[in-house]
């Protein structure tokens, strides 16, 4: 095995070999109602590939800390980065998340409650589109765009629904940088099944009901003085996922900008691994 | 002032781990809507959809309840009365799809129908 195969050959071993499971929407950008189960630590890391016109190539990548706190509250930290064709590779910044879901039975719309703080700077992981973001933020080098610190609240109202096996996601975004600019809006949609429903009675490893697949859309709509779709970038692609039996899941998704605006062509992929009752000391149980 | 306070907190907290204790001994049952008290399993009786269940147990569900369903030092077992008997396979089939998230059993309504009826029918086959 030569230096180039390593890194797959530990993928695999890491796919097949953990007796760990998750079960994950195929989604980049949209948030469904659905929340990590209490106890379980997630670790995902999801990166987007972009060639903006009259920008460099980029790769932005965020690594995530999911932890589900209670079974209605789960708790995220974000680590971003991003590195630039003819340009450098940088640390961007940190989030933190939490999202609460008010209602504690399973309704035909489930509505669930997202606030995050971030403080970045020359961000390009695209984990969402606000405002009047879109192909002439990536123009600049990553020194120019450092100097724009970043530090916003965000504001999700994520609503979500199954229904007969189908999950439809939608988000309503708000995100206010603190620096006394305008409060920016976006959406983000999407929707999913499993290939198929039922399990199989022996295990496998490529059963269609491991695989995902959906459609994702989203998009700026603007600020508070210039709210509408003048100006915005707006992105639409279909969307799969692969859950491992060892609870690996690795997803991709190409994504293609809908407008002038909007970078031409995103490819986004990830990978994420489920710890499964990871502090569980610290829960009471029984039910 | 302060012999009220602790007069009150005498008088209710064993009132409210009395509340809590019946909480964690099934009070779920009573919340269950009669129609979905009364849902049939159409996987009944197929030695595949228990064997189906079987892995979506061990993928789900026995990292907290333990890997033959008999409970772990925070989780409640599936092999009591409450869960092989008293509860109807549409019990919990509701309890699967709303969990109970204040006594941090999450909702599963994420998994499709067919694999909750199969995990369902695996757990109803430890009684047989």
């Amino acid at each position: 095995m030569n230096k180039n195969q390593t890194p797959f050959f530990l993928l695999l071993c890491l796919c097949f070999a953990l007796p760990l499971c998750a079960q994950e929407r195929p989604y980049f950008v949209t948030y469904s109602h659905e929340m990590e189960e209490p106890g379980n630590l997630e670790i995902e890391m999801f990166n987007v590939v972009g060639s903006p016109p009259g920008g460099n190539t980029f790769l932005g990548s965020t690594v995530e800390f999911e932890y589900g706190a209670k079974a209605w509250w789960t708790s995220e930290f974000y680590l971003d980065g991003q590195s630039t064709q003819h340009d450098s590779t940088i640390f961007t910044g940190f989030r933190w998340e939490n999202r609460v879901r008010p209602l504690l039975r399973e309704h035909w719309i489930n509505p669930v409650l997202y606030v995050e703080f971030e403080d970045t700077s020359a961000d390009k992981a695209l984990r969402e589109v606000v405002g009047h973001d879109g192909v002439p933020d990536f123009a600049d080098s990553n020194a120019e765009a450092r100097q724009d610190k970043e530090r916003e609240m965000e504001l999700k109202l994520i609503l979500g629904s199954n229904y007969r096996g189908w999950n439809i996601s939608e988000n309503i975004i708000a995100e206010k940088n603190l620096s006394n600019e305008p409060w920016e809006f976006g959406y983000a949609w999407a929707v999913s099944r499993p290939l198929r429903f039922a399990a199989s009675a022996h295990r496998c490893a490529f059963c269609p009901e491991r695989f995902q697949a959906g459609i994702e859309m989203y998009g700026g709509l603007g600020d508070r003085y210039s709210f509408g779709l003048n100006q915005t970038s707006h992105y639409f692609g279909p969307t799969m996922n692969w859950t491992a039996p060892s609870g690996v899941t690795l997803s991709f998704s190409p994504q293609f900008g809908l407008n002038d605006y909007s970078i031409p062509r995103l490819y986004r992929f990830g990978v994420s691994y489920e710890i499964e009752q990871f502090l569980s000391h610290f829960h009471r149980g029984g039910y | 002032m302060n012999r009220v306070a602790v007069l009150l907190c005498v008088l209710v907290l064993p009132f409210a781990a009395l509340l809590a204790q019946a909480a964690a001994d099934g009070a779920w049952l009573t919340l269950v809507p009669h129609r979905d008290h009364e849902k049939i399993n159409p996987f009944q009786g197929q030695s595949d959809a228990i064997a189906a269940g079987k892995n979506v147990f061990e993928e789900h569900c026995a990292k907290c309840h333990g890997e033959n369903a008999e409970g772990t030092k925070k989780r409640p077992s599936l092999r009591t009365d409450r869960v092989q008997a008293q509860a109807t396979v549409g019990d919990l089939h509701w309890l699967l799809v709303n969990g109970n998230m204040r006594r941090g059993m999450p909702s599963w309504a994420k998994l499709p129908d067919p694999q909750l009826w199969q995990l369902i029918s695996y757990l109803k086959s430890m009684h047989e």
